[in-house]
């Protein structure tokens, strides 16, 4: 195995962040003529490691091989030398160019030291042609849809380097069609030769179309194996990091009484979304929400808060129907949210501590009836103290905080509002041990003093340990709803790997 | 509370003005004398106060807008269709309260317009108020049918010219704004909207703020600045001048809100800092003057204190002087 040549390796690569140390002796390998998919929950290192491997960062220890020569990757034009090519999620072409200069960009065919056009275009409807695209080369690649630039892309980055494909998570605006489309492509590509990285949050997708699968959990490599032989569970159980033998304990040792009917979701979705779900959630009660990266977890939250409108369905709120269209609909009804990504929609990075913490009160009380200073300061104390948020001061910014410290301020938020109903998206990823405790602790507390709660988390242990039910999503769709002692790691697991029959979505 | 107030006064900003007046004193000894005479002081401070109070006043507008991560170029553009509104009604028989009104009322729509194509078309700031900047010279040449018009109509000449209590008009006016907005602002939660809004729109949108009213305010107040920078503009000459009046002044309100610690990037802001920063401005300007160097000077001058500030406010800068902070132990 040792002396395998591999169209490109990692050896023991490991790269540290400040100190953060996001790959740890990572060692990957590519054949020639296979689909590799790479697969792991956000942070796992699986865009660190690709890259490395494309050369926009470089290795803090290790190495990068190829076919068996190691090479220095300064910069990703150099990678394109070797072969290596990728694609992005986001399309990362020139919308308002024409297909054929986004083909050739930067190698175009010249004459007489001016491109020459029309050779350019020629060269380029029988590049598209092998892709089975029949386009008109000098039209606007804007003006055709995601999945055709999405070939393009792909048409290009083999062109211009030809041993190496990285298809960074290329299917996740596209639909079950052009899904399949770009498949025939991937298995064309690999009977060519060319080796391919498959980055993707649908299992369903990896099992169609790759050969072999590495598993990254928290910068460790975890496995690299075959898929032949290999079941849904056992990825699942690799990524989530769960032994094979469970406990099999239960959170719910006894049946919680449950308060009356909040709110009722009737055939509630959103298109190239969500698929409609039902679901009634009750006063004191924690509903646990899990599934994979990508599952649907995260736009369900978001049309439950009106963050995205839902396109179908109805919501019933205390017995009364109601219309949730915007944040501030939901709010008025004492809705809040805590979303994935605190950075990007949660904090308020250059206000204070008391800013963030009575912002979303403010909110509610509108422009004219203002919190004075005074008043801020003793609700941000307040929280400060019960949530324990470790500040030197109320008054510093709020991205001079820690990650939990962070997450308890906007917690603090929405308990300050007075909420009848909390939806906590992933409320205690990327945070330290004490801010975690602080939080569950906070889950438990909120749920004993009658309010909802629906909380997204990839942590199964810690869903179930506060969870009085637990839905589980799985291709933006609502498969199962467990209860008692179903709420357990290793049938929430079964649950999200349970292989639907009928075509690969 | 004494100290207090002394560490607010120790703010970069008000340290610069002083730079700034010092360096005018060393060049010019008289430039702090200060006279009476029929009933109203002179001297060239006071000329710093009446000289800078129409970039002061557009600052006062600006600071909201480039908060909320926007800009509004318009505002140069918009003092001289106010300018030519006032000017060619009270020119036509009508009352000056009236054409006042009217000039103010036109100020505020054009600012709303900037609002609506911020707000509801989403586009982005510094091109959707470029549309009114470049059209709102023609709409004031239109309205003045390509004539400087001219009028003396004792209230404009009073609002550009004259004095209460000794002190311009025009600083009279732009004070009374500075503080009418200041507590627009920080004694209702638009403040913290405004800042909220332009630190993280999205998540203020989650928040619960709804950011489209805001920023119909934000561009409309400088809209209304801009039309009163342009009535005092149009009083002083007495006369409309379509062409010229208030032009390149949004760059000057601009630096000012810059020079008063906003970032371009939105956030954090200050009415009053932002009148400093036109203070700033002009004390440059009239220094360069009173001291004698050729104005040729002012340009150059006035672009190496944009370097200065943008060098000051750089990644680069924030790394080498890191940003002293207390570390973040326990509260207790």
């Amino acid at each position: 195995m040792a002396d395998e040549q591999f169209a490109l390796e990692a050896r023991g690569i490991t790269k540290v962040f400040g100190n953060h140390i996001a790959l740890d002796g990572v060692n990957f390998g590519l054949r020639a003529g296979e689909v590799h998919a790479l697969l792991g929950e956000n942070g796992a290192g699986k865009s660190t490691l690709i890259k490395i491997l494309t050369g926009v960062y470089q290795a803090t220890e290790g190495q990068v091989v190829a076919e068996g020569t190691p090479i220095t990757l300064d910069n990703p034009q150099h990678a394109q030398r070797y072969g290596i090519g990728t694609v992005y999620q986001e399309v990362n072409l020139l919308p308002n160019r024409s297909v054929a200069e986004n083909l050739f960009l930067g190698h175009q065919p010249t004459r007489f030291g001016l491109v020459d056009r029309r050779k350019m275009e020629r060269e380029s409807r029988a590049v598209l042609q092998r892709y089975g695209l029949d386009l008109d080369p000098s039209s606007e690649l804007g003006a055709h849809s995601v999945a055709v630039q999405q070939i393009v892309a792909i048409a290009r980055a083999v062109e211009l380097s030809g041993k190496v494909l990285i298809l960074d998570e290329p299917t996740a605006s596209l639909d079950r069609n052009e899904v399949e489309r770009l498949f025939e492509i991937i298995r064309d590509l690999k009977a060519r030769g060319l080796a391919v990285v498959f980055i993707t949050h649908f299992l369903d997708q990896v099992f169609a179309v790759s050969d072999r699968v590495t598993i990254l959990r928290n910068g460790k490599l975890i496995e690299t194996r075959p898929l032949e032989g290999t079941t849904r569970t056992d990825v699942v159980r690799l990524m989530l990091g769960k032994d094979v033998a469970f406990s099999g304990a239960t959170g719910v040792e006894d049946e919680r009484a449950v308060g009356e009917v909040l709110l009722d979701f009737r055939d509630y979705g959103k298109k190239r979304s969500i698929h409609p779900f039902n679901l009634t959630i009750h006063k004191g009660e924690v509903v646990g929400v899990a599934g994979l990266l990508g599952s649907g977890r995260t736009e369900m939250a978001r049309i439950m808060f009106g963050a995205d409108a839902a396109d179908e369905g109805s919501v019933v709120f205390r017995g009364k129907p109601i219309k949730i269209n915007r944040p501030t609909d939901a709010i008025a009804h004492g809705f809040g949210f805590l979303p994935e990504d605190r950075k990007v929609e949660g904090i308020f990075g250059d206000l204070s501590v008391r800013e963030n913490i009575v912002i979303a009160l403010q909110g509610k009380l509108g422009w004219f009836s203002a919190l004075n200073r005074d008043e801020q300061l003793e609700i941000a104390g307040r929280f400060g103290e019960s949530m324990d948020i470790r500040a030197a001061s109320l008054d510093m910014p709020i991205k001079l905080l820690s990650g939990g410290n962070q997450q308890k301020v906007i917690l603090s938020r929405w308990l300050a509002t007075d909420p009848t109903f909390l939806i906590l998206d992933e409320p205690t990823r990327g945070i330290d041990v004490g801010a975690h405790a602080e939080i569950v602790r906070t889950i438990n507390r909120l749920r004993d003093e009658g309010l909802a709660l629906v909380v997204i988390s990839s942590e199964l242990d810690e869903v179930v340990a506060y969870s009085t039910r637990i839905v589980v999503m799985r291709d933006r769709e609502m498969v199962a709803e467990l209860t008692g002692e179903n709420i357990n790691p290793g049938v929430i697991v079964q649950a999200i790997a349970n292989h639907r029959e009928g075509p690969p979505a | 509370m004494m100290r207090r107030a002394l560490s607010r006064l120790a703010n970069p900003q008000l340290l610069a003005l002083a730079g700034v007046l010092l360096i005018n004193w060393i060049l010019f000894p008289n430039f702090f004398r200060i006279t009476w005479q029929d009933g109203r002081l002179f001297g060239s401070l006071i000329d710093v106060l009446n000289r800078g109070a129409p970039v002061a006043i557009l600052a006062i507008g600006m600071a909201g807008v480039i908060a909320t991560k926007g800009v509004d170029l318009s505002v140069g553009a918009i003092m001289a269709v106010a300018g030519a509104v006032a000017a060619t009604l009270v020119v036509a028989g009508y009352p000056a309260p009236v054409a006042v009104l009217a000039a103010l009322a036109v100020g505020l729509l054009c600012g709303l317009w900037n609002g609506f194509l911020v707000a509801v078309l989403d586009i982005q700031p510094i091109i959707a108020t470029l549309v009114l900047m470049v059209a709102g010279r023609g709409i004031a040449q239109l309205i003045t049918e390509g004539f400087i018009i001219t009028f003396n109509d004792p209230v404009l000449v009073f609002i550009g010219t004259g004095s209460f209590l000794g002190f311009p008009m025009a600083a009279v006016i732009a004070l009374v704004l500075m503080v009418l907005v200041t507590l627009l602002v920080r004694r209702t939660a638009i403040g913290l909207f405004i800042e909220a809004v332009g630190v993280n729109r999205a998540a203020a949108s989650l928040a619960g703020i709804r950011s489209r009213m805001l920023l119909f305010l934000v561009y409309g107040l400088s809209g209304l600045c801009a039309a009163v920078a342009g009535i005092i503009v149009a009083g002083d000459i007495r006369g409309a001048d379509a062409n010229n009046a208030g032009l390149w002044l949004e760059l000057d309100a601009i630096l000012a809100v810059v020079i008063g610690g906003t970032s371009l990037l939105g956030g954090r802001f200050s009415v009053p800092l932002a009148v400093v920063g036109a203070l700033i401005i002009q004390a440059m300007n009239t220094g360069i003057l009173v001291s004698g160097f050729p104005p040729e000077f002012n340009l150059i001058v006035k672009a190496a204190l944009i370097l200065l500030v943008l060098i000051i406010q750089s990644p680069l800068a924030t790394r080498i002087v890191p940003v002293r902070v207390a570390a973040p132990e326990a509260r207790k």
